[in-house]
């Protein structure tokens, strides 16, 4: 019942966050702020993942081609699969729902907590467009960073691969180029456009609705990011079953 | 003038304001009292429109708030300030920019204007070389002087206080009632100061409204405190020894 509630206030919400827009000089400011926090501040932590896991898979799987039948151009097309279909896209955005989405409720929450809230509500303004709105558009911009982490696993894989002594860079440079399917690149996309509105919404969602104090405010970080996570391999399913069978 | 019209609100079943009925006169320091618990900070939250009622009526001059719609709403919260307890401001703005806020958001005037208006508000809260800092590099005091700076910059008609001198030592809460009462009187608006603090209570203390459990259990001013009856405002404001002997000499004088 306590889900149902909240999956209505959580439309609700989304309802609210699209009416009474913030005037376009502050919102402007707005969106350049959250930009800066959500997407540029994320690209260090998100390409030194990205490198060292693609390497990590690239090693797993030369480890595993036993059978000297089995061409070397198999670790790079192994490589260039698990980073473009899920790891960039799935993994990446898990890692971010930590990140990302225990700042933005954390931030909207202490708001909440300190009455900062209440405070633009007496002033007439849409909280929900102000505070929410700004993230959707900066997550706009997610897409580049899943397009970051893409090129640093495969080139992770590659230093690994080489450096490892696993292959040559002529295997596995043919073995990213072996049957490349450019849908599966458009797939990856469409499941971060999703994954980026979840991560912008859900987390305001228990930063704005959260009540009580400072020890809340942690309480709800850690929700949100518990549900964030959810939704993302929740989402991830259905959307793989929808674009890829 | 604002007027409370038997006003209910309850939150999951609990009855928090019960029948509720009052009026905050213009020009005066209108002081809600109670106990903690005894819905002071609901009514005020009622009256600012942050809560729905359930029933009863809240008027602005003769404008019901209950019958306005999202266009009128929006025109009367431009007419309304508010001093939060914990004085709610901005963490990632300067003092400045917390003053100027409302005017980037609500009105067309160009930044110089808005600079000269904040620097005037500034001016008026005795504010001196802070412009620049964060609120968190100032005092408890001067951060509820930039709230009420913040609060008055519009020119609102109706100034609301959710206990503004909490946290602060006597010396500083009594020039925070002084320079409520004052900005009260010059701009001619009508305050409505929820408060724990019986300093102010007598200080400021124009028109008292005392909440009891959810209930209105007196109003009068703060000179008909001394001569009231009523059991339960004199167990409430001469808790303490102090005003005690404040009632004592008081009711010997006169």
């Amino acid at each position: 019942m306590i889900i149902l509630q909240n999956i209505g206030a959580y439309f609700i919400m989304l309802s609210k966050v699209f009416i009474r827009f913030t005037r376009w000089s502050v919102m402007k400011e707005l969106i350049l702020r959250e930009v800066d926090s959500l997407i540029i501040r994320s690209i260090g932590i998100v390409s030194f993942i990205s490198f060292f896991v693609g390497g990590v898979v690239a090693i797993q799987t030369a480890l595993n081609l036993n059978n000297p039948l089995l061409p070397k151009n198999l670790i790079g097309y192994a490589t260039r699969q698990s980073v473009i279909l899920e790891f960039a896209p799935t993994f990446i955005s898990v890692i971010m729902a930590g990140k990302v989405g225990s700042y933005i409720t954390s931030s909207i929450g202490t708001m909440r907590v300190t009455e900062q809230i209440d405070a633009l509500k007496v002033m007439g303004i849409n909280t929900y467009n102000y505070l929410i709105f700004p993230k959707i558009i900066a997550l706009l911009f997610y897409p580049f960073v899943i397009t970051i982490s893409m090129f640093l696993g495969i080139f992770g894989g590659y230093v690994a691969s080489i450096y490892g002594g696993f292959c040559s860079s002529g295997d596995f440079i043919e073995g990213i180029q072996l049957d490349f399917t450019p849908y599966h690149v458009r797939y990856a996309f469409i499941k971060t456009a999703f994954f980026a509105f979840i991560l912008a919404t859900v987390p305001s969602y228990h930063g704005y609705f959260l009540k009580g104090g400072a020890l809340e405010v942690g309480k709800a970080s850690t929700t949100s990011f518990v549900w964030t996570s959810v939704l993302i391999i929740v989402t991830n399913y259905i959307v793989t079953q929808l674009l890829l069978t | 003038m604002i007027v409370v019209d038997k006003i209910c609100k309850t939150f999951h079943g609990v009855t928090v304001l019960n029948d509720v009925s009052t009026q905050f006169e213009k020009g005066k320091t209108n002081l809600i009292i109670g106990q903690s618990g005894s819905g002071k900070t609901v009514l005020l939250k009622c009256i600012l429109g942050l809560y729905s009622i359930d029933s009863g009526q809240i008027f602005f001059e003769d404008r019901s708030l209950q019958e306005m719609n999202n266009q009128e709403r929006s025109v009367l919260r431009q007419e309304m300030g508010m001093v939060f307890q914990g004085s709610a401001l901005f963490d990632s703005m300067t003092v400045e920019e917390n003053i100027m806020f409302p005017m980037r958001m609500l009105t067309q005037k160009s930044p110089e204007e808005m600079r000269s208006r904040a620097n005037e508000v500034i001016k008026r809260v005795n504010l001196i070389n802070s412009n620049q800092k964060l609120p968190s590099e100032i005092s408890g005091g001067m951060q509820k002087r930039v709230a009420i700076a913040r609060a008055i910059v519009m020119n609102p008609k109706y100034l609301f206080c959710d206990e503004p001198n909490s946290g602060l030592d006597p010396k500083t809460s009594t020039l925070i009632d002084n320079l409520i009462q004052e900005i009260t009187k010059e701009y001619e608006i009508t305050t409505v100061i929820n408060t724990h603090d019986m300093n102010s209570v007598m200080e400021i203390g124009e028109k008292v409204l005392f909440l009891e459990n959810g209930y209105k259990g007196w109003e009068g001013s703060n000179l008909e405190v001394f001569k009231t009856e009523n059991e339960a405002v004199g167990n409430f404001i001469y808790s303490s020894n102090l005003f005690q002997k404040v009632r004592e000499v008081y009711q010997k004088e006169n």
